[in-house]
């Protein structure tokens, strides 16, 4: 949160201390104004319930004069670094590494994945974070079928992982019914619900879309709030039985797994159990894709994005073919939710607010959309980087924020920036983002 | 029926602050086409302002109630514009011309950054205000013992609302700055071709949207005694979905969407449950646009084959 | 006018608010023959098209569409999508409309979108990968080869259409309509922006869509050098009304279609009439 980045935005810019300071100067001065009151003066409730105050113009002399000297130093960087285009950037020797990377990447990603519970059996905290991050691969991968191939802006994601997220946890403390029979339950009750939304919404176009979509995840999540008989309001509901392997527990009693291997008990099994569960969803979501990607389905959800008009005049029937995407995406989300809700026990609206389908989206935009290696980077960035901040707790909504800001303007098109054609005749040749549509929806 | 009376004013009211909010949504979309998630944290910076600034005027021996308010009133929407401007220019103009979804979440990051930005320097806590203007009207002394009661901070809040949009119509249809911003409206580079400075206007749009947001916030504040650090979320999805509602990019299409949302949450929660007055908004927001795909005063989109 | 006709419009209607923008407009386009919709700017010939595809509901009048079956399909009761699907009736656009970011070939396979999805089994058999549906894809893949060699973009097949020159952009746009295997291609001012050598290029390829395929063709076009050549039937239309239909030639010498060009633009009137000699 700084005035520090106030640029030209014409190409002849002047250069030279005189400059550099002025603009210094400016962003300094524009930033005492706006933290004057707002870091100059703290206010808190008082003891007898009216509102005292004190002032702090030691932060706020601080703050104004972190602004000015960063301001100064990245008009300098800017200076040594030159105008600014896509080719400076990503220097041609670090974007030809990068396209030999990406070849071996993914595989090697792959194979670390399968390692990983292996290299930090011991690190519980390690293990813990992989599972967290591989959730949120399986939304991004289960989003990007939507916004990433479809087009469409959902900003409701987070419903259909509520869904499927209380779907498991009231089947199962209700009925009893086993983690494998409401896995699929979830999906497709997800999945019914994004066909529900979907279906009188989808001829929505752009931003209406966008909002709609939005209001729904707000309404799923308060109605969830509200309806306490069923879901436990703000509560919650705790008591989510543990996933089995196919019928055997992973606990210490008598039938379990580690009694009927004739092995110790640690409770990590179950966790490893949990990280390879959930690395079988994600890559089941991920082999779906692609495969649906080269169907006519697939083709059909990226012509929309690129031309909804065109595809009307070639006889793809628009309405329907945006309901499996979007019913697609959401079964998706209804099995990583019903997967959280087996893996925490307890869930609560909590864990269903729209900050979720903003970092869900923002690693979808991030990885470049439709790309799912883009999709995996950018999860394990944002959520590895969020956790890095774990310690600074009240900050790590600030930073995430500023990092955001900065990522979209470091790479407005995502990290992986090209598009892997479907079907080719000789040459398999990826397509510059900068031809790639984003749609209407 | 006085029961009735009372929640139509008590709506009104309510849906003056939306309407004003919502305006900031529906110009920035009009001319630069992209949804300002931080709008809604605008409005909440807005609010802080205005608590801060009172607070520190009536420490200093104010006592001139309609002084300090006019005082408030400038500060925070002098201070509030500058906090607009300073977001267009560092989250969204790099942007400008850049992918679609790239200034959205950009903006979605800017919110995320404004409401833990006032959280860490002003702490979590709720932020109660004693009662500034005081005093009201009895309008109707109904027979069962109920009156209607018409406050004078209500009247201010219409009032203030009145007299901002007649300004604000008056800017954007009669002066230079007005034509401006319908030019780039239309098509920003044929209106920088005509001699329009683009990126003056669109930084002006922001200031003005967010001036407007910085008087929401203070009379959210007086209204209701209270600013917290979250409160732009929920009241920023309410204004932007009053303007979606209204029918995006049309000024009086957001304040009545303001003034529909406030009254369908004022009479839910008056006539069924205070639980679901948000998921009666929200409902009939998405009933609204299956009938109406461009909201209530939108232009249809024509469709160019 | 005698003859098989695939297209018969029957007094065509179609207000916008309370401008007419096409009056009851009555015209027939003949099986196997290039019918030629002129007329000056604004005489509502893209708003007929948008009527026979589907893009707009007629106020009034009737579209009918008699296949070589003898199946006869009422176009103004069918809409959107359906038209292609179930009707059979191609277009492109006036303004390109191909996917940019998605290959020449890939464009001509989504044109296959309804066959392969029946290929597929609704997805569930491609999911499973079963033989039946390769075979299909392989002949899809096919079926786009021949098209991509027959408008000379083979060798680009692999890149992306928003790569192509404009004039590549158009053939490959037709190609794509050939694609859905129409009855009826329409072609919404195919040669706008051609240089003459590649309006030539164009004037061969859809003589041989005729002549090759079947394929009744209805255009509408400005380059007169194309109409004349090619064409088999005109209709002339100002204002929204016809004011004059048969071959080029009579068309050509009616004074009433050089009255109405000159009224619009004196330019174009004097193209119309230097190009037919």
């Amino acid at each position: 949160m700084s005035a520090t980045s106030a640029r030209p935005s014409h190409a002849a810019q002047p250069s030279g201390s005189a400059f550099i300071l002025k603009k210094a100067l400016i962003s300094a001065a524009v930033a005492l104004v706006l933290f004057s009151l707002m870091i100059g003066v703290r206010t808190e409730a008082g003891p007898q319930g009216g509102l005292i105050y004190w002032t702090r113009f030691g932060d706020l002399a601080a703050m104004v004069g972190t602004v000015f000297g960063g301001s100064i130093i990245i008009e300098l960087l800017r200076q040594w670094w030159g105008p600014v285009d896509k080719d400076r950037i990503v220097p041609k020797p670090v974007q030809a590494a990068m396209s030999f990377a990406g070849r071996w990447l993914a595989p090697a990603l792959l194979v670390f994945a399968f390692l990983v519970p292996v290299i930090f059996y011991n690190q519980r905290y390690i293990l813990d974070l992989s599972i967290l991050v591989l959730t949120y691969v399986m939304l991004g991968w289960g989003l990007n079928v939507v916004v990433g191939l479809a087009g469409l802006l959902d900003l409701g994601y987070v419903a259909f992982y509520a869904v499927g997220a209380y779907s498991y946890a009231l089947l199962a403390t209700n009925f009893g019914l086993s983690f494998w029979v409401c896995l699929p339950l979830a999906g497709i009750l997800a999945a019914f619900w994004g066909v529900l939304l979907g279906f009188p919404v989808l001829r929505l176009r752009g931003d209406y879309l966008a909002i709609v979509t939005l209001a729904f995840g707000e309404i799923i999540r308060l109605v969830i709030i509200n309806w306490q008989s069923l879901t436990g309001g703000p509560n919650g509901v705790s008591g989510i039985p543990r996933p089995t392997l196919f019928g055997i527990p992973l606990d210490n009693s008598d039938d379990g797994l580690a009694a009927k291997l004739g092995i110790e008990f640690s409770p990590t099994h179950r966790i490893v159990f949990l990280f390879y569960l959930i690395l079988a969803m994600a890559l089941l979501t991920n082999w779906v894709t692609i495969r649906l990607r080269r169907l006519p389905i697939g083709r059909a959800w990226e012509a929309l994005r690129e031309d909804e008009v065109a595809c009307r005049a070639l006889g793809i029937n628009v309405t329907t073919t945006k309901l499996t995407a979007f019913a697609t995406g959401a079964m998706f989300g209804g099995l990583a939710g019903a997967f959280f809700a087996t893996r925490q026990g307890f869930i609560s609206p909590e864990s269903f607010t729209f900050q979720e389908s903003a970092l869900v989206l923002a690693i979808v935009v991030l990885g470049g959309m439709g790309s799912q290696l883009g999709v995996a980077l950018a999860a394990l960035t944002m959520i590895g980087g969020f956790e890095l901040f774990r310690g600074f707790d009240q900050y790590r909504m600030l930073v995430f924020g500023i990092a955001m800001v900065l990522l979209m303007i470091w790479r407005p098109r995502g990290l992986i920036g090209h598009r892997a054609p479907t079907v080719f005749l000789e040459r398999n040749q990826a397509i510059s983002s900068d031809l790639v549509k984003e749609g209407h929806g | 029926m006085d029961y009735f009376a009372q929640q139509l004013i008590n709506g009104l009211v309510l849906g003056s602050i939306y309407g004003l909010i919502a305006i900031g949504y529906t110009m920035v979309y009009g001319i630069v086409g992209m949804i300002n998630f931080a709008h809604g944290d605008i409005f909440m910076i807005g609010g802080f302002i205005a608590m801060i600034s009172f607070l520190v005027l009536v420490s200093l021996g104010l006592t001139a109630i309609p002084l300090i308010l006019l005082i408030v009133l400038l500060v925070s929407m002098v201070i509030t514009a500058l906090y607009g401007w300073t977001i267009e220019r560092i989250a969204y103009r790099p942007l400008r011309h850049s992918f679609r979804l790239a200034p959205m979440l950009s903006a979605i990051g800017m919110s995320f950054v404004l409401t833990n930005f006032s959280q860490v320097s002003q702490g979590a806590r709720v932020k109660p205000v004693p009662p500034i203007i005081t005093g009201g009207y009895t309008l109707h002394e109904g027979s069962e013992g109920f009156a209607v009661q018409l406050s004078n901070i209500q009247i201010v809040v219409v009032l203030a609302t009145i007299v901002l949009l007649a300004v604000f119509t008056w800017l954007v249809s009669r002066t230079r700055l007005g034509r401006d911003m319908r030019a780039c409206e239309q098509d920003q580079t044929m209106a920088s071709l005509l001699g329009v400075d683009v990126d003056r206007t669109i930084s002006m749009t922001f200031v003005i949207g967010a001036a407007l947001a910085a008087v929401a916030g203070m009379m959210y504040l007086l209204y209701y005694g209270l600013v917290d650090f979250f409160m732009g979320f929920v009241a920023g999805i309410k204004a932007f979905t009053a303007a979606v509602l209204g029918g995006i990019g049309s000024l009086p299409g957001a304040m009545l969407g303001g003034l529909a949302i406030g009254l369908i949450e004022t009479f839910w929660s008056a006539y069924f449950s205070v639980e679901y007055k948000d998921v009666a908004a929200f409902s009939i927001l998405i009933v609204v646009l299956i009938f109406m795909p461009t909201g209530l005063l939108g232009r249809p989109e024509v469709e160019k084959v | 006018m005698s003859g098989d006709p695939i297209l018969t419009v029957d007094r065509l209607m179609m207000r916008f608010g309370g401008i007419v923008a096409v009056n009851e407009l009555s015209f027939a386009a003949e099986r196997r023959k290039i019918t030629a919709l002129i007329g000056p700017n604004g005489a509502g010939k893209t708003t007929v098209f948008n009527c026979i595809t589907g893009f707009y509901r007629p106020s009034g009048g009737a579209i009918r569409l008699a296949h070589d079956d003898g199946r006869s399909i009422q176009l103004e009761r069918l809409n959107d999508f359906r038209i292609s699907k179930q009707a059979k009736v191609a277009r492109t656009f006036q303004n390109i409309r191909l996917f940019p970011g998605m290959t020449a070939l890939e464009n001509l396979m989504v044109a296959q979108h309804n066959a392969l999805m029946r290929a597929s089994g609704l997805t569930l058999l491609g999911l499973l990968g079963l033989p039946s549906w390769r075979e299909a894809e392989q002949r899809a893949i096919e079926l786009a080869r021949t098209w991509l060699d027959r408008v000379g973009l083979l060798d680009r097949a692999d890149d992306a259409a928003g790569n192509l020159p404009y004039g590549d952009q158009r053939r490959l746009e037709i190609a794509r309509a050939m694609c859905t295997e129409p009855a009826l291609l329409c072609l919404d001012e195919p040669a706008a922006g051609l240089n003459a050598r590649e309006s030539g290029g164009l004037n061969e390829l859809l003589l041989s869509i005729r002549n090759e395929q079947g394929t009744s063709i209805l255009l509408i076009e400005h380059d007169m050098s194309v109409v004349m050549e090619i064409s088999d039937h005109v209709v002339v239309m100002d204002y929204g009304v016809k004011i004059a239909e048969g071959t080029p030639q009579a068309v050509r010498d009616d004074p009433k279609v050089i009255a109405a060009y000159l009224g619009a633009d004196e330019e174009e009137a004097i193209a119309v009439m230097e190009s037919g000699t």
